[in-house]
């Protein structure tokens, strides 16, 4: 029997929590050996934040920060989506207009055809899933790069999206159950207490059942201390951004306008949702290993396309997703809906979130961080007036800054020994 | 020997298209011993174990497990009888932690959830029976490893699933001198937990370190099986460079070269 071995089993047994400096000391010697995760862009986020606060001071109102989420949600849920694709080194440039297919399909259903809401969302999803399936049994089982299909699929599409739309015209979407997901759906200032006191008690409530049940076990398991100051954090920034929300955004007398947004809470679930998947299942489980050793898996035994087919139908799905909350937002699609730019935030928020380019590395709630930090960009710059060619060019910028710290740090990190 | 040997292979030949890979080739492994591979490259080293892993089918030929004819088809029947081959090229996941990897493809589920914590402990355990003291947590991606570390996890990776056969190749290929000192201490440790073990090796001073028994290939043929004890080292460098050394080896043939 291993002395060593045992002994730190007893330790850690014993003393599960080696404290709050021993788990800095061990956060900062993983930072400095390269890996980074979420740090860039928190630190990116919060720069922004005070950098655009101190320059218009309407950017921290109420109504600017539900401005900025029915602004970001699109590309947000997009850019989950794509984390899936991202971690196997795959890349899906046709998610934008994927999301633009899907939203046409669901205005030509809702509006063209006078179906009920739910059939429109259904046919816009299952649309979604079907693009997946064909790009991920082209990439898969007939071996073309997952760059080209996508390409291919971007341009085509584009066309489809026009086709549907009957050569450009705009399709009205006035379904008031679709309005309410991203344009006026908001939950009452009770409500979201209720919500947000649920969300932290929740996230409370697991992180400490999953200490208890590995203390039991005599593993290893995060300090209690490092676990309060977490989900504190979580309460604080949550609690105040609910705060905010709650207070009277509407600059007319006649009309009330406050709460948290509705499509808060299906990002919130979408992430729970999608970070369960990645982190507590097989297939998961199978997703990082296919994207950090795709030989190591087959010998596993693990169906390699089989995953290569899921990470596409499971990003075109949330693409559709997206599709439907950019078509709610805007109460209409138009040829242009999941078009110009929205495939490059989408694949921006993803990296600037620390999900590599280069697979294996990445969580879906980086990807609504850095989906949060491209919202910011447009909402701040909008704000300050500068045109849409500065925009687009700082954006630009960032996601270069983004995808730079991905490559320094996977060189760091080799240098450590730590990939 | 008087025991049957866990593993027999006889009058195995092996060919791709007009090449011949293997002639009429007799191997034994017995259980809880080491039993070393040599041979030259090209001499049909890698094509035996894949032959004997499942991978490659065999022309012609008998499998035997405990005595018994069994027929192996692929590589799913050769880990059903617990035969785990350990590649040269390790076969792990950089970005996955020690206990991911072990786990990888067969990963204990309550439910649609992944048990992490069932898969840690028995990781640890695993580790501890095989008596590895140079991992500090079982937590730590498999990135942060060095050589001789990755080489420890990939073997108990094969030990993990009660495998009786584990065969090695070339697990000392890439590493320094004291990581291939605690592999081979390893090795040997595995043969006396009563795995039968095959180690693939170039290097003479690890075959006899840890050896039982003998293999040497020559050009596709079993040149000779013998004892570790039973020879010398130029003996079996003789048997890989001619096929043949004294009253050992093949007859006839070979000696030429």
């Amino acid at each position: 029997m291993s002395v060593s071995m045992l002994d730190a089993q007893e330790r850690s047994g014993e003393h599960p929590s080696s404290g709050l400096g021993a788990y800095t000391r061990d956060y900062l010697a993983r930072v400095r050996g390269g890996n980074m995760g979420a740090l860039p862009a928190v630190l990116g986020l919060l720069t922004l934040v005070v950098a655009f606060s101190v320059a218009r001071p309407e950017f921290v109102t109420a109504g600017n920060l539900a401005n900025l989420l029915h602004q970001g949600a699109a590309v947000t849920v997009i850019a989950m989506g794509l984390v899936f694709v991202l971690l196997l080194g795959e890349i899906d440039l046709s998610a934008g207009f994927a999301s633009g297919v899907c939203a046409s399909v669901l205005a030509v259903l809702l509006t063209n055809f006078g179906l009920p809401w739910y059939v429109a969302v259904l046919g816009a999803i299952a649309t979604g899933a079907a693009i997946g399936l064909v790009i991920g049994l082209l990439v898969a089982k007939l071996g073309i790069p997952s760059f080209v299909v996508t390409l291919a699929a971007f341009l085509a599409f584009q066309g489809a999206v026009l086709l549907l739309m009957k050569g450009g015209t705009i399709v009205a979407v006035d379904d008031p159950t679709i309005k309410k997901i991203n344009f006026d759906g908001r939950f009452t200032p009770l409500q979201g207490w209720v919500l947000y006191g649920v969300t932290i008690a929740g996230t409370l409530a697991l992180h400490l059942w999953r200490r208890y049940s590995r203390v039991r076990h005599g593993l290893a398991a995060d300090p209690r201390s490092v676990i309060a100051l977490r989900v504190m954090t979580v309460a604080v920034l949550l609690g105040a951004a609910v705060w905010t929300l709650n207070l009277e955004r509407s600059k007319n007398d006649a009309i009330s306008q406050r709460g948290v947004p509705m499509v808060v809470a299906i990002l919130g679930l979408l992430l729970w949702l999608c970070t369960f998947v990645l982190n507590r299942t097989a297939f998961g489980r199978h997703v990082y290993a296919v994207g950090g050793n795709r030989e190591a898996s087959r010998r596993a035994g693990i169906h390699v396309d089989a995953i290569r087919i899921a990470v596409f139908v499971i990003c075109s799905t949330m693409a559709a997703v997206g599709g439907i909350v950019a078509a709610s937002r805007d109460a209409s699609v138009n040829p242009n809906t999941g078009g110009s730019n929205v495939l490059l935030y989408a694949v921006g928020a993803a990296v600037i979130g620390g999900t590599s380019l280069f697979g294996g590395k990445g969580r879906v709630l980086n990807a609504v961080l850095g989906g949060a930090v491209v919202a910011v960009i447009e909402n701040g710059m909008g704000l300050m007036e500068f045109s849409p060619g500065t925009k687009y060019v700082v954006t630009g910028v960032v996601l270069l800054l983004a995808a730079g710290i991905d490559a320094v740090t996977r060189r760091r990190a080799a240098a450590a020994g730590l990939r | 020997m008087a025991e049957t040997p866990l593993l027999e292979i006889r009058g195995l030949s092996k060919s791709f298209g007009p090449v011949q890979v293997l002639r009429d080739v007799d191997f034994q492994v017995y259980a809880g011993q080491v039993t070393a591979l040599v041979g030259d490259n090209g001499a049909g080293k890698s094509t035996l174990v894949k032959c004997v892993g499942g991978i490659y089918s065999i022309d012609a030929g008998e499998y035997l497990y405990e005595g018994r004819p069994v027929s192996v088809h692929g590589p799913r029947d050769a880990a059903a009888l617990g035969v785990e081959i350990v590649y040269q090229d390790l076969a792990l996941c950089d970005n996955l932690d020690i206990v991911q990897n072990m786990f990888l493809g067969r990963e204990i589920r309550r439910g649609l959830v992944l048990d992490d914590i069932t898969m840690e402990q028995r990781a640890a355990e695993t580790l501890a029976s095989l008596s590895v003291r140079t991992v500090a947590s079982v937590r730590q991606p498999v990135s942060s490893l060095s050589g001789g570390q990755r080489q420890t996890v990939a073997i108990a990776k094969a030990v993990l699933w009660n495998n009786r056969i584990v065969i090695l190749d070339e697990p000392n290929a890439a590493l320094g001198v004291a990581q291939t000192a605690q592999v081979l201490e390893l090795v040997r440790r595995l043969a006396d937990n009563g795995l039968a073990v095959v180690l693939i090796s170039h290097n003479m001073n690890d075959v006899f370190a840890v050896a039982d028994r003998i293999a040497a290939l020559y050009l596709g043929q079993m040149a000779a099986q013998v004892r570790a004890t039973d020879v010398t080292h130029s003996q079996v460098v003789e048997l890989i460079t001619t096929g043949r050394s004294g009253e050992l080896g093949l007859r006839g043939q070979g000696a030429t070269v």
